[in-house]
């Protein structure tokens, strides 16, 4: 591996880094940069992502897709990727040290990026003496990374493509650029691209007070990278790094024009207390204010403008100085191929449009927080906002709350459906499932699954064949023929025990609230009609629960205005048999529940209770 | 920040909690008590707990995270004559002395509020003890002399320092601090094992630097009779068990933050992303909401640069990609403190919208939050006057731009927007020249 201090150049065109956190927007702009200055290869060659449950991360390199592995383990990847000598350290602050402390221990990594803001002091310094004894590189802590412009950019630094565009960050430049603050390096590459011709390698180094890398031991490997002609250095009160460089200037260790500059003058009219920007910014001694940082730089030969309002105009000037001694020449400008644009982003720009494969008018969750019918989930939810689950239910069923005799209705369905005990088909077939081992899921769909024409359908039925009844204004007597003629028994109709003598209580409190609440009952009054002509023939052919059910929810149908072809479309699309589904997944879980709590063993069923008649089978 | 100076007491407690694990072979003499008023000590030396307070001669001193307190003559001791303070005595000295403001020799102004109330110690001069350490570039530094006290500085030329590379342990470190321990010290053994532990307290519990003058060795037992600290407060994550709970007080004589500050404060600690307000002059005319912590500082720089500081209201920025809701809490809390008052001279505020060329913050989506805020504030801010000047980059900026020109015109209020073929701090020249 070659050694950093050996190599003036910090990046190449063919460096490839390991990119630790599966950064997946940072990584993707790495790998456009890579298509803007023609990579043959990505610059990122591996993820690492210890609770990662994918083993490939899916990415753009130009137009088409490739797979980045994903790794748990630095090791793992750096054994997988041996070319690859670069880690990209986007732990968080609390792993950051040790992520970075056995990266340095592999013998592959050469240079370690560390963006994570906040280690601890002690630990930061660590890093830096462990780095310096091993021989290697680390950029940062806090800090958004380096670039050398055409062969290869840390994650975010530069910003968009347009803006590395735009800052002539795509192609190399001549300038060598070390700052402090990572917000202030793009400030200062378009500073350079506007008043000179762009960078030839640039450092943010981080903003805490133990930056494991330095001016100085950047700015030193710059003097000797032939491509850096002159070198820029945007430093900050606090600490005393800023002096190494002006020795080295001074003991001619530094060549190469430099100009400098230490923001924080503000920090002098306050006492202490104000902390201006980052966590190294603050003057202990006189010697650390950015004012005696300027005043040396300036006695050292640096230049050094009045303000940073005059930074462009020594930077123009120092550039046409060198530009007329032919030290720096005309750069080639390479053709810049148009980035593949990400679809999303040129749709919000309104540059293309894009077909949808679905639909979706009842709930929506892109915003901060989740809505049903527009309605975020917070102010459905809690007591206080007055919303009940019956308003949940016709917010994502029907898009608008109902009125409170309304949803009042649903509220009873629902209640009044939940369960028939463990006898119903749908109930046995959940706790034989249940019984059989199966998780609850399983079990329950087992249940809802025997829902149909002879188990809960009746409510859809009954709803549907009165309504025809109704709206074709037959008379009580000639809608039961007709469904005799059909061939049907009428859905709703008839009861194992209740009769006329006997009512159903389910029923008759049904049809009180409906008298009291609803503002009419048409179809309630026909199919009462209809239960008096069947009830002749046989005393317990009255209307059932489901039957009282299907017919009340078209009459609330009607109250609240929705056309027939609107109830139509309810009914035909299963909304009715919704509530029974619904209500009936209580109870159904309920007994899978009770299954549960209860441990018996699989069920199966007693030979004596099957009839065996294998008579007409086929014999041999 | 980093490095945040704490109290004496709660230093001291830091010892208190972890006093076994690094000087369990020496006995710990931490009875200490802080109080506000002389009334809270007469209240907190009826519990058991305190039954010392009565029992014994004391000694109180201020504790607000400033040293050189015998120099600034902020200790009490004695009435008479050394040891004769009693609890009542205490009492009264700390009401009268928190009555008035006080100027420290180092010139800050300001009321004594917090105090710490100890034994009173009899000792010789001769056994005062001096033991520091901090933390420098390359390695630690642990400073001991044999001739501590309030005169430290008089006798640097005793103090012996050594720098110790980190991770040195074991019979290294031993050998390291062996060599320098003063011969003057009587008992040089237990001076040198107390040295070491308490190296080791320091390195461990995140010190940033840890200065006990003097402390005392009777026997077996260690007196800390006077104890500056400042922690590392980025290790908070790894010591909050270690710690304990630890109050970071404003220096003496600044200010204590407002509430608009300590609200931004709250924001910033729930936060990923990074919120920081400093009201420097709540009647100043210039008000900055600005993106980054090294754009921020420049943009301040060359207000105080064009104009002097006195004009400037406030230090702050955001970074870090904010969401729309933090942004525009902090940008409301600022246009509140804006708009309380007219300028003095009756002349337009202006506020200056800036920041750098952003690397990954979306400035469409933390402008919007900035709008709305002045949608909040437009009408006040018409009424006092208030002049925008808007200068940024980065991604999505031009939407950003185009969205704030569109909003402050519909509102009603002045703008100027500029992007990044602006000088970053131009702004600031053009709003002064206006």
């Amino acid at each position: 591996m070659s050694n950093v201090s050996d190599s003036a150049q910090l990046f190449t065109p063919a460096t490839q880094a390991i990119f630790w956190n599966n950064h997946q927007t940072a990584i993707q702009r790495m790998l456009d940069y890579d298509t803007l200055v023609a990579r043959e290869t990505p610059s990122v060659a591996a993820i690492v992502s210890p609770t990662s449950g994918s083993r490939f991360g899916k990415f753009f390199f130009g137009t088409s897709e490739i797979l980045i592995p994903i790794y748990r383990s630095t090791l793992e990847a750096a054994q997988a990727h041996p070319h690859a000598d670069v880690l990209l350290n986007f732990a968080s602050f609390r792993r950051a040290h040790r992520v970075t402390s056995e990266a340095l221990e592999i013998s592959q990594i050469r240079c370690i990026m560390v963006t994570a803001e906040g280690i601890p002091e002690r630990h930061a310094r660590e890093l830096k003496l462990q780095a310096e004894a091993l021989n290697k590189l680390i950029i940062g802590p806090a800090t958004v990374g380096a670039i050398v412009p055409g062969a290869f950019k840390i994650a975010n630094i530069g910003g968009t493509i347009e803006n590395i565009i735009s800052s002539k960050l795509h192609r190399p430049g001549a300038c060598g650029l070390v700052t402090r603050s990572g917000g202030l390096f793009n400030e200062l590459a378009n500073i350079i691209a506007l008043n000179a011709d762009g960078i030839a390698e640039g450092i943010a180094i981080g903003g805490d007070r133990f930056a494991a890398s330095n001016f100085i031991e950047h700015m030193l490997r710059m003097e000797h990278n032939p491509q850096v002609r002159y070198l820029l250095m945007l430093g900050e009160v606090g600490g005393r790094e800023e002096y190494r460089v002006i020795d080295a200037v001074r003991d001619g260790r530094i060549k190469k024009p430099v100009i400098g500059w230490c923001v924080g003058t503000i920090a002098e009219h306050f006492s202490s207390g104000v902390q201006f920007g980052h966590a190294g910014a603050s003057a202990n001694t006189e010697l650390e204010t950015a004012a005696h940082k300027n005043q040396a730089m300036r006695e050292a030969g640096i230049r050094v403008p009045k303000s940073f309002n005059d930074l462009p105009e020594i930077i123009s000037g120092v550039y046409r100085e060198l530009h007329a001694e032919g030290v720096i020449g005309t750069f080639k400008e390479p053709d810049i191929k148009p980035m593949p644009e990400d679809c999303q982003s040129a749709m919000r720009a309104g540059r293309v449009r894009k077909g949808t494969h679905f639909i979706c008018t009842i709930s929506d969750d892109r915003g901060d927080e989740a809505t049903y019918a527009g309605k975020p989930i917070s102010t459905v939810a809690t007591p206080d906002t007055g919303y009940g689950i019956a308003d949940v239910i016709t917010l994502l069923w029907f898009k608008r709350r109902y009125p409170q005799w309304a949803s009042d209705f649903i509220e009873t369905v629902i209640k009044t459906v939940a369960d028939h005990g463990p006898a119903v088909s749908g109930a046995h077939n959940a706790r034989v499932t249940a019984r059989a081992g199966k998780d609850l899921i399983s079990a329950l769909v087992s249940g809802l699954l025997t829902i149909g024409p002879r188990f809960g359908g009746a409510i859809d039925g009954a709803a549907k064949y009165f309504k025809l009844g109704f709206d074709q204004t037959m008379a009580p007597e000639e809608f039961v023929n007709y469904m005799a003629e059909q061939r049907m028994v009428i859905p709703g109709i008839g009861h194992r025990i209740k009769s006329i003598r006997n009512p159903d209580r389910r029923v008759e409190s049904l049809k009180d609230f409906a008298r009291q609440q609803f503002p009419a009952t048409p179809l309630l009054d026909f199919a009462l009609a209809v239960e008096q002509q069947t009830t002749k023939k046989k005393d317990n052919l009255i209307l059932n629960v489901d039957g009282t059910i299907g017919v009340l929810m078209v009459d609330m149908w009607r109250s609240l205005d929705y056309s027939d072809t609107e109830i139509d479309q309810f009914i035909d699309s299963g909304t009715l048999n919704a509530f029974f589904v619904l209500g009936r997944s209580i109870g159904f879980i309920g007994h899978i529940l009770d299954e549960k709590r209860l441990g018996m063993p699989m069920y199966r069923h007693p030979f004596d209770d099957i009839l065996y008649d294998i008579s007409d089978t086929e014999k041999e | 920040m980093a490095q945040r100076a704490i109290r004496e007491y709660e230093g001291k407690k830091v010892f208190e909690n972890n006093w076994s694990r690094f000087f369990g072979q020496f006995k710990p003499e931490l009875r200490t008590a802080s109080v506000a008023s002389g009334a809270e000590l007469l209240a907190l030396a009826e519990d058991e707990q305190h039954a010392w307070l009565t029992q014994m001669p004391l000694v109180v001193k201020p504790d607000m995270v400033f040293g050189k307190r015998g120099l600034n003559g902020l200790v009490l001791y004695k009435i008479q004559q050394a040891g004769d303070v009693m609890l009542p005595d205490a009492a009264a000295w700390v009401d009268e002395i928190s009555q008035t403001p006080i100027t420290l020799l180092s010139g800050q102004s300001g009321r004594l509020s917090r105090f710490i109330v100890e034994p009173f110690i009899p000792h010789e001069k001769s056994a005062e003890w001096y033991i520091s350490a901090r933390m420098e570039e390359n390695h630690d530094i642990l400073s001991l002399s044999a001739a501590g006290g309030v005169e430290i500085e008089a006798h640097w030329d005793q103090v012996k320092q050594i720098a110790i590379p980190p991770g040195t342990e074991g019979t290294a470190l031993e050998e390291l601090i062996r060599q320098e321990i003063p011969v003057e010290a009587g008992d040089v053994e237990r001076f040198f094992q107390f040295a070491v532990s308490f190296y080791r307290f320091f390195r461990a519990l995140h010190f940033s630097y840890l200065e006990i003058n003097p402390f005392l060795l009777s026997g077996d037992t260690v007196y800390l009779l006077d104890l500056v600290a400042r922690v590392d407060d980025t290790a908070g994550f790894l010591m909050e068990k270690h710690w304990g709970p630890l109050y970071f007080p404003t220096p003496f004589g600044m200010k204590a933050p407002g509430a608009e500050e300590n609200a931004i404060k709250q924001a910033d600690e729930k936060s990923g992303a990074s919120l920081k307000l400093t009201v420097l002059n709540p009647q100043g005319r210039i008000w900055t909401l600005v993106a980054g912590g090294g754009a921020s500082v420049v943009y301040a720089d060359t207000i105080a640069d064009l104009i002097g500081v006195e004009e400037l209201a406030n230090y702050g920025e955001y970074s870090g990609n904010p969401t729309t809701e933090e942004t525009a809490f902090y940008a409301k809390t600022l246009l509140d403190l804006m708009t309380r008052e007219p300028d003095a001279q009756g002349r337009d505020k202006i506020l200056i919208i800036g920041g750098a060329i952003a690397n990954f913050t979306d400035v469409a989506k933390t402008f919007t939050g900035i709008i709305q805020a002045l949608d909040s504030y437009a009408h006040k801010m018409q009424t006092i006057g208030v002049k925008i000047y808007v200068r940024r980059g980065g991604p999505n900026y031009e939407v950003g731009l185009r969205n704030i020109k569109q909003a402050a015109l519909a509102l009603g209020l002045p703008i100027e927007v500029y992007g990044p073929d602006t000088h970053m701090t131009d702004i600031v020249r053009m709003a002064l020249r206006a």
